[in-house]
């Protein structure tokens, strides 16, 4: 069969709604972008791990330590059902950690912004995890069977992450005016950030179109995007604070919420490594990734003298 | 030295009169320590109450190229399947 004709039959099955699953035939071009998609997604959940981690030990009570600490461990659950997803289409894990820590490899430009106050661990919950929860219960329905999997797994333990965010929210909104200052504060740094996340406008991104296709995304950036600040202009409301966008407003027509322009020039600037904290958040993995690398070695010489010695001990008997 | 640890497959009951079923997967150094991962990362929400991991590499799969010599023989046996046989509607209990 030819390639053209096993791209047609491709392309039929994803029409059909048909899972694509590991072994399968699929375009090499469906399997790098799956790849480089999945990879971003995995490092996007480690790197997430940082800005948070930040906080712990200073989290103010043992009740919000404990939530903080179950969170960033989720994350990196996440990042390793990813990493596992990516391994089925052939990619290699240690070169997907190296395409990380040498640059080359993106991962989602919010977690290059500082974690300053308290209330940041609020903002990142509620609209980061929300931001991140639209993506990806539209991805549970992605085309890749494994992809797919993972995305319902990492659902279902997202929505805790969103809720404690909020409830930190509510808890500074409701408290004295220095507290609601500082919630205000988080709200106004990560506002712009989050609706990033979503990624360049459907115009601007060149893989949309093709990945919409395949099935691999479902909503382009533009349709998430505006749901996400549908839903969560009420929730604001709800903590009495103000979402920094003048140009926020109720359209009866569209059944939206119409917004503000967007600064495109901020987000290519972080993606391209001058975000505040793109190096820190480098250095950091490099120096996570090296000193764990004789823990990694030892576990594997042990294995390895376990097995030759059970070996030796059957040949013995 | 760039060596990773092997690959298993975790495998998950999630309680007693269910089967084990396929939860994914996840790299460690030996057995041992793959069923301590899989604890760690498939069962922080009382997933499971039995975890089985096998090494990928000893996984034979039949091969999505061979499905239809694979399955195509059981297309046309209708046969194997209750509806096939007609009985009156009076008969009851069968
Ligand atoms: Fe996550
Ligand atoms: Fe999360």
């Amino acid at each position: 069969m030819s390639t053209h004709d096993l791209e047609q039959i491709f392309q039929e099955r994803i029409d059909a709604e048909i899972k694509i699953e590991a072994k399968e035939w699929m375009p090499d071009a469906y399997r790098k972008t799956l790849i480089r998609q999945i990879s971003q997604h995995a490092h996007s959940e480690i790197v997430g791990m940082l800005p948070e981690g930040n906080w712990i030990t200073r989290a103010p009570s043992l009740r919000r330590k404990v939530a903080l600490l179950a969170k960033v461990q989720d994350e990196a659950g996440h990042g390793l059902y990813l990493y596992s997803a990516a391994e089925t289409l052939g990619a290699e894990r240690d070169d997907l950690i190296e395409q990380l820590l040498t640059g080359k490899a993106k991962y989602s430009s919010i977690f290059n912004y500082p974690t300053v106050s308290w209330a940041d661990i609020g903002a990142i919950g509620w609209l980061v995890d929300g931001a991140a929860i639209m993506n990806q219960v539209m991805l549970t329905r992605t085309s890749y069977g494994p992809y797919a999997r993972a995305m319902v797994r990492i659902c279902k333990e997202e929505s805790f992450h969103q809720r404690q965010g909020y409830e930190i929210m509510l808890a500074l909104s409701n408290g004295t005016e220095a507290q609601k200052n500082m919630a205000q504060d988080a709200l106004n740094r990560w506002w712009w950030p989050s609706l990033m996340m979503f990624g360049p406008s459907d115009k601007e991104s060149s893989h949309t179109e093709q990945s919409m296709r395949w099935k691999i995304k479902r909503k382009s950036n533009d349709e998430l995007r505006q749901q996400f600040i549908n839903q969560t202009v009420g929730q604001a409301d709800f903590l009495g604070l103000t979402i920094p966008d003048p140009d926020l407003k109720w359209n009866e027509a569209t059944g939206n919420y119409d917004f503000g322009a967007i600064d495109w020039e901020e987000f290519w600037n972080v993606v391209k490594g001058n975000g505040p904290c793109n190096k820190e958040r480098i250095r950091a993995s490099i120096k996570a990734h090296e000193d764990g690398a004789w823990v990694r070695e030892a576990a594997l010489a042990h294995a390895e003298k376990r097995s030759a010695r059970a070996a030796q001990k059957t040949q013995v008997a | 030295m760039k060596k990773n640890w092997p690959l298993w497959e975790v495998f998950i009951r999630s309680k007693n009169g269910l089967s084990h079923k396929h939860v994914g997967s996840l790299h460690a150094a030996d057995a041992e320590m793959a069923i301590e991962n899989a604890r760690d990362v498939y069962t922080r929400r009382n997933e499971g109450i039995s975890i089985w991991v096998v090494e990928s590499d000893h996984i034979t799969a039949s091969s999505p190229n061979q499905n239809d010599a694979l399955f195509d023989p059981a297309n046309d046996k209708v046969y194997r399947h209750p509806t096939f046989y007609n009985l009156p509607d009076e008969v009851k209990y069968i």
